[in-house]
C-alpha cells in the first residue's frame, strides 16, 4: 500500500493497464507533451511515446468517433475529455455510434471516456458540470464515479478491462484533496455500492465528491448514527445495496452536486419510492444543486453547490420527522 | 492546339490515363455487374415486400448508385474494414452478406443483420469487417478514421473505407474526420456520394464550392470520379487504397452519381425536375456495365435469370423466416465481461488482384 492522492491514483491505474495491455492507448487534448490540463497523464509520453499518449486535434466528436473505430479493430482507447463539460462535443458519437453499436451489431465498444467533472473552485458555467445523468438516460453506456483514491485506482482498471463503453466521472475537486492507502499494482474494484460509514438511524446515499460532503456532515450529528452509502456506479446502479440500506436505517437522504432535476438521485429516490415504501420512516429527501448553471462567483457557487451544512441540516430534519 | 482528321498522329494513341479496367480480368468486369445485379434484385424485391406491407418503417434504396458501393468495395481487401451507408448494399453483397439475411433484416426478422434490432440498411455484419451507419451523418467518418489510425499505429497494411453523402458535408463531424485523417495522414479513404440531393436539398443550397475542393485544404488529394461507371469507382479506389497503404495517406473520392428515387419509399420525390431524371436514367450503372460485359461475350440475360431466381429462393426463405421474439427486446445491451472478444473480421474480396499476388506481397494483418 502507498499512500497517494486521487489524481496519483488514477494515474497509476492508467500506467498499469499501459504497461500490461498493449492495445491500451491513451487519447485527448494537451495530455501528451503537457500530461494534460490536470496532469493526470505526467511523464506518460515519455515512458509509453506518443503514439500511445496521442495528443489529438480539438475535436471531441473526433476523439471519441475515433476511439470507437480504433477499438472495433482491437485497441482499447482511453479517451480524456479535458473538462466533463466539453463532452458536450461528442455527445452524438457516445450516445448514437458507441452506446447503440452493441445492441445493434453486436459489435462491443471497448472504450473508457474519462470526465474531469465538478464544481468548487470558481470554474463557472463551463468548467463546473456534472453531466453523468445525460449518459445514465442512454442505454448501453456503463457509468462510474469513484470517490476514494484506493476505488479511483480500482475502477479505472476496471473501465479499460470493461468490453463496453464506459463513462469514468473523476471529480476534479477530489483531485488533490483526497488522499489515500492504495494497493499496489493491479486490481480491480467492481461496479457496486460500498458502505462509507455504517450507520442505522438514516442513511445518505451519494456518489462521487459528494460523499466526503456527507462524511463530514454527518461527522458528529448530535450522536445520531448515519449511514453513507457510496454508490460508486451509476450504471449499473447497485439495487440491491440502496434497498438493504434503506431497509436497514428508514430515513432516506440523497445528495447530488449535479443539477437536481432527473439527476443521478432522482433515479435512487424512485426506486426507494417503488420498492423500499414499506421500509421507509419519512420522506426521501433531496440535496442537490438547483437547476441553473453553475455561477462563477464565489458566494454563487457556494449557494448552488449542496454544502456540508446544508446536508446536516437536512439529516437534522429527517432525524427528527 | 486544334487537330484535324488529316494531321499526322506522331506516337501511341493512348490517354496519359491508365485505362480503368486495366486491373481487371473478365471475370472482375463480370463480377461487378453481378454484384450491381444483386444489389438492384434485392432492393427491387425489398421495395415490393414494402408495398405489401412486410417491410417496417419505410424503405431506403440505392437505385441507380449501384456502382458507387460495389465498385468501391471491389478494390478492398479481405483485412480492410468498411462503414455502410444507406445507398451502399453493394458494399454487403461483395463483402459476402446472404441476400436471404439483407431481406430478413429490411423486414425486422430473426434472421437479419440486427435480429429486429435496427431497420433498412442500418447495418453491418461484422463478420463481413463492415459496421453499419448510423442516421446522424457523417458519423461514420471518424469511425473509419479511428480504424484507419489503428492499422497505423500497428503498423499494418491495411485501409478503412466509409461513404457519406453530399448532406454530410455540412456537419462538423466531415471536418473533425477530414482534419483528423489529413494530420494523421491516416490511410482511410472517403468518398463522397454526391447524388445531388440531401433529401429534398438539392446541393446548391449544401455547398458553395464542391467539398472534394476541400481536400487539398486538409492536405490530402480529393478526385471527381464518374460514380455510374463502376469501373472507374474500382480503378479510383484500387489507386486510393493503394496509396494508403504505402503511407501516402487519405484520399477523398467524389463520386457524382443521382438519386434516382425519393428519399425514402415515402418520398414522391416532385422536387426534383423530371428532365434531371431523364438525363441521368440514361447514364444507368447497370445498363453501362451490362453493354461492356456483352461485347465480352458474356450472356448477360443468363445472368440476371441466375441472380433473379438467387432473390427470389432469398426471399422465400427470408419470409418463412420468424419475427424476433419479443422477450429478447432487453437482451444484449452489454457484452459480458467473461465473454469472448467480438472484433470485426475479414469480409470477402473478390478482386482477382488479391488472389494473383504472391502470398507474400498480399496484404495481411
Amino acid at each position: 500500500m502507498t499512500e497517494m492522492t486521487y489524481l496519483r491514483a488514477i494515474s497509476d491505474g492508467l500506467r498499469n493497464e499501459m504497461r500490461d495491455d498493449d492495445r491500451v492507448l491513451l487519447m485527448g487534448e494537451d495530455i501528451g507533451v503537457y500530461g494534460g490540463a490536470f496532469k493526470v497523464t505526467d511523464g506518460f509520453i515519455e515512458e509509453f511515446g506518443a503514439d500511445r499518449v496521442m495528443d489529438t486535434p480539438l475535436a471531441e466528436s473526433g476523439i471519441v468517433g475515433t476511439a470507437v473505430g480504433a477499438a472495433v479493430v482491437g485497441l482499447r482507447p482511453v479517451c480524456e475529455m479535458q473538462f466533463a463539460d466539453f463532452v458536450s462535443c461528442g455527445f452524438d458519437q457516445i450516445i448514437n455510434v458507441a452506446g447503440k453499436m452493441y445492441y445493434r451489431q453486436g459489435l462491443p465498444v471497448n472504450i473508457t471516456i474519462r470526465l474531469p467533472s465538478g464544481g468548487g473552485f470558481s470554474g463557472g458555467p463551463f468548467h463546473s458540470q456534472n453531466p453523468e445523468a445525460w449518459f445514465m438516460h442512454s442505454p448501453g453506456l456503463k457509468v462510474v464515479a469513484p470517490s476514494t483514491a484506493e476505488d479511483a485506482k480500482g475502477m479505472i482498471i476496471a473501465s479499460i478491462r470493461d468490453p463496453n463503453p464506459v463513462i469514468y466521472m473523476e471529480h476534479k475537486n477530489l483531485y488533490r484533496h483526497v488522499k489515500g492507502e492504495v494497493p499496489e499494482g493491479s486490481y480491480e474494484t467492481p461496479f457496486r455500492a460500498r458502505v462509507a460509514r455504517e450507520g442505522n438511524d438514516l442513511v445518505v446515499i451519494t456518489y462521487g465528491a459528494m460523499v466526503h460532503t456527507a462524511l463530514e456532515a454527518t461527522a458528529d450529528l448530535d450522536g445520531a448514527s448515519i449511514m453513507v452509502l457510496d454508490l460508486r456506479s451509476l450504471v449499473p446502479l447497485d439495487e440491491e445495496a440502496i434497498l438493504s440500506a434503506v431497509h436497514d436505517c428508514s430515513k432516506v437522504i440523497i445528495v447530488d452536486e449535479a443539477n437536481q432535476t432527473c439527476a443521478a438521485g432522482a433515479q435512487v429516490a424512485a426506486l426507494v419510492a417503488e420498492r423500499a415504501f414499506e421500509d421507509l420512516d419519512g420522506p426521501v429527501v433531496r440535496v442537490a444543486s438547483p437547476d441553473v448553471p453553475i455561477p462563477f462567483s464565489p458566494p454563487l457557487e457556494a449557494a448552488v453547490l449542496p454544502s456540508v451544512e446544508r446536508v446536516r441540516e437536512a439529516c437534522r430534519q429527517l432525524l427528527e420527522y | 492546339m486544334a487537330t484535324s482528321s488529316t494531321d499526322v498522329q506522331i506516337g501511341p494513341n493512348t490517354p496519359a490515363r491508365e485505362h480503368p479496367a486495366a486491373h481487371l480480368t473478365t471475370d472482375d468486369r463480370v463480377g461487378l455487374l453481378r454484384a450491381m445485379l444483386f444489389m438492384r434484385a434485392i432492393e427491387e424485391r425489398a421495395m415490393n415486400l414494402y408495398r405489401q406491407g412486410k417491410v417496417p418503417g419505410s424503405f431506403y434504396d440505392g437505385f441507380g448508385q449501384e456502382a458507387v458501393s460495389v465498385g468501391a468495395t471491389w478494390a478492398m481487401a479481405a483485412a480492410d474494414r468498411l462503414c455502410v451507408l444507406h445507398r451502399d448494399l453493394g458494399a454487403h453483397v461483395v463483402r459476402g452478406v446472404q441476400p436471404a439475411a439483407i431481406l430478413s433484416q429490411y423486414m425486422g426478422r430473426e434472421a437479419g443483420i440486427t435480429s429486429g434490432r435496427d431497420g433498412n440498411v442500418h447495418f453491418g455484419d461484422h463478420r463481413t469487417g463492415c459496421v453499419g451507419m448510423v442516421s446522424m451523418l457523417p458519423d461514420m467518418m471518424l469511425v473509419a478514421a479511428g480504424m484507419a489510425m489503428a492499422f497505423k499505429l500497428r503498423g499494418e497494411q491495411r485501409c478503412a473505407l466509409t461513404w457519406f453523402g453530399d448532406g454530410s458535408t455540412s456537419r462538423g463531424d466531415f471536418h473533425e474526420a477530414m482534419n483528423w485523417a489529413g494530420v494523421q495522414q491516416l490511410p482511410v479513404i472517403f468518398i463522397l456520394e454526391n447524388n445531388q440531393f440531401a433529401y429534398s436539398t438539392p446541393i446548391k443550397q449544401q455547398f458553395a464550392v464542391n467539398p472534394v475542393e476541400r481536400a487539398a485544404a486538409y492536405g490530402f488529394p480529393g478526385v471527381s470520379v464518374d460514380g455510374n461507371d463502376v469501373e472507374a469507382m474500382f480503378e479510383a479506389t484500387r489507386v486510393a487504397r493503394e496509396r494508403a497503404i504505402c503511407g501516402g495517406g487519405p484520399t477523398l473520392i467524389e463520386a457524382a452519381t443521382m438519386r434516382m428515387h425519393g428519399h425514402g419509399a415515402h418520398d414522391d420525390m416532385k422536387y426534383v425536375p423530371k428532365a434531371l431524371v431523364e438525363e441521368w436514367r440514361e447514364k444507368d450503372p447497370v445498363d453501362r456495365q451490362s453493354a461492356r460485359v456483352k461485347e465480352l461475350g458474356v450472356d448477360v440475360d443468363a445472368l440476371r435469370k441466375e441472380v433473379r431466381a438467387a432473390v427470389d429462393a432469398a426471399a422465400k426463405k427470408a419470409l418463412a423466416g420468424p419475427m424476433p421474439d419479443p422477450a429478447t427486446a432487453t437482451d444484449r445491451l452489454f457484452h459480458p465481461r467473461d465473454a469472448e472478444e467480438i472484433l470485426l473480421q475479414d469480409g470477402t474480396a473478390p478482386w482477382s488482384g488479391f488472389s494473383l499476388m504472391r502470398p507474400a506481397d498480399r496484404p495481411s494483418r
